[in-house]
């Protein structure tokens, strides 16, 4: 920033960034106060998609939720379908078949890669650079046929059931999927080359919105925002669920490479490096998967006992937290679905104090928000 | 540490300020506290090195049909433990003090809860109506 001081007063201006705007990744309005070309204050304006779909969840069953959960993150569908499944399961105690559980591993990681694709290509494109959104768009195709494969759909997949999943895996199917990341492993290099280390992609990233790690705490951050800023906290490794502790991976965190540690490449690094850890992920539970069901038994009027739980998982943009409260009926009494870009978006205002208006786009990126995810 | 061990030293040091636990059937378990002491349970929740809840996972509005409840979900990122504290408000003046002071990620679960519940946190930073533009005759979800 320049010393401003001695410069010619301005007055300042108010403007809407928003909330039909490309590179704020849906319907967000940030109301930008500017003097000149720096922001003094952005305060985002959530709330245009929100779709009540917290009240829905207490007007249908425990089953019928499950398609309303694809909408709750439509570039990482399967995570939430299954977020949902091990919450319901979590309340009702039901077993779930270890095959079902491995086969949900697996669409799981392949769809954290898929949507980590497009926040490196839809990052890339705002940051200036339109030919790696080409790129991770090719390779994310890849990842819908295999889900086409296995659940017939492409964006909203409705793939888990409480109890297991809708569907063994085709004839085919895991070989695919191999397939799949031997072809895909080589082309992280590729984007690395291409755009990672570009010297003016670096230079747009690199000290911009310095999130420092007690900060991120403080303010609740979760997934790759928070390990941006150096945390190494991963629900999968740290509050383990399903059968994540069987596989070996490693947490992927910020290490200030090119600039601070927390900022803008921080977080962009640590998506690029996850989508490595989700390969070994997905290799280890292609090789260990057993045979067997996949649908546990579990009744057609389905009334779980009468509780409170909060079951947690790692999406791709951070903690997916679900709330249930049961009263014993066939519908949940509430629900609240608590989601890693809606909490990101409460630090928004803070550290976007003092950037030029061109950051907050690179910020916004950075964060790899999603509006369905925020206004629910 | 376990459920019954942060009552105990909630217990201890607010008398009766902590109401009850709710642990058979609640996962985590829930430490109901009186609505006026919410400020001052967090912040010894989130200062105490024993208990040390430095993160706020959620905030939730429930609807308890003869009352309205806040429930806060806490996690430790140096200890593991996690521990849920709920208040329970009067259905005619649901309020309560703000936390956003304790944890500054409470304020946008605030806003929401204050949005769809009409639970107001006193003196929070920026409590506003109509994040999800319903309209003003809207009073909330009704259960």
């Amino acid at each position: 920033m320049t010393n401003r001081s001695n410069a010619l007063p301005t007055q300042e201006m108010t403007i809407n960034m928003g909330p039909q705007h490309p590179s704020t990744h849906g319907v967000l309005r940030v109301i930008l106060t500017t003097d000149g070309e720096v922001v003094t204050r952005a305060v985002p304006d959530v709330g245009y998609l929100h779709r009540a779909l917290e009240k829905i969840g207490e007007r249908v069953t425990y089953a019928q939720f499950m398609p309303f959960t694809d909408r709750l993150d439509y570039l990482a569908a399967m995570n939430c379908n299954c977020a949902w499944a091990w919450a319901v399961e979590k309340l009702a105690k039901i077993e779930v078949p270890e095959r079902a559980e491995f086969l949900r591993v697996i669409v799981c990681e392949l769809n954290r890669i898929s949507s980590h694709l497009i926040a490196f290509g839809s990052y890339t494109a705002d940051m200036g650079a339109f030919t790696p959104f080409l790129y991770g768009i090719r390779e994310r195709e890849h990842v819908n046929d295999l889900f086409e494969m296995i659940c017939g759909n492409r964006l909203t997949y409705n793939y888990a059931r409480v109890g297991g999943v809708s569907g063994d895996a085709p004839p085919g199917f895991l070989e695919k999927t191999r397939e799949f990341l031997d072809y895909f492993e080589p082309k992280i290099d590729e984007y690395n080359n291409l755009i990672s280390y570009n010297k003016i992609f670096v230079h747009r990233l690199a000290n911009v919105a310095v999130i420092p790690a007690e900060e991120a705490v403080a303010y609740g951050l979760t997934g790759p925002n928070l390990r941006g800023s150096g945390v190494p906290f991963d629900l999968r490794k740290d509050e383990p669920y399903s059968v994540y502790p069987k596989f070996d991976f490693k947490v992927c965190v910020g290490t200030g490479e090119r600039g601070t540690l927390g900022d803008c490449f921080d977080r962009y690094m640590v998506r690029i490096n996850e989508m490595r850890e989700s390969i070994k992920i997905v290799r280890q539970a292609i090789a260990q998967i057993p045979d067997g069901p996949v649908l546990a038994k579990v009744p057609r009027v389905f009334k779980p006992p009468v509780g409170e739980t909060y079951f947690r998982s790692e999406c791709p943009r951070g903690e997916t937290g679900i709330y249930l409260i049961s009263d014993g009926s066939v519908n949940p009494y509430r629900l609240k679905i608590r989601t890693g870009s809606f909490v990101t978006m409460n630090i928004f205002e803070k550290i976007t104090r003092g950037l030029m208006i061109a950051d907050i786009v690179a910020v916004i990126g950075s964060f790899d928000i999603i509006l369905p995810e925020i206004d629910r | 540490l376990e459920a019954q061990a942060i009552f105990d030293t909630l217990k201890g040091k607010f008398g009766d300020a902590i109401v009850e636990l709710q642990g058979e059937g609640f996962s985590p378990a829930f430490v109901v506290v009186a609505p006026a002491a919410v400020k001052e349970v967090s912040r010894f929740l989130r200062e105490n090195p024993d208990l040390s809840f430095d993160v706020l996972m959620c905030l939730s509005g429930v609807d308890y049909k003869e009352k309205f409840a806040v429930a806060y979900h806490l996690h430790s990122l140096k200890h593991r433990h996690a521990i849920g504290v709920k208040a329970m408000l009067p259905r005619e003046t649901p309020s309560l003090p703000t936390v956003d002071d304790v944890w500054p990620g409470a304020n946008f679960h605030e806003r929401e809860a204050f949005d769809l519940f009409g639970i107001v946190f006193d003196g929070s930073k920026d409590l506003r109506r109509k994040d999800y533009k319903y309209p003003d005759s809207y009073h909330g979800i009704k259960v």
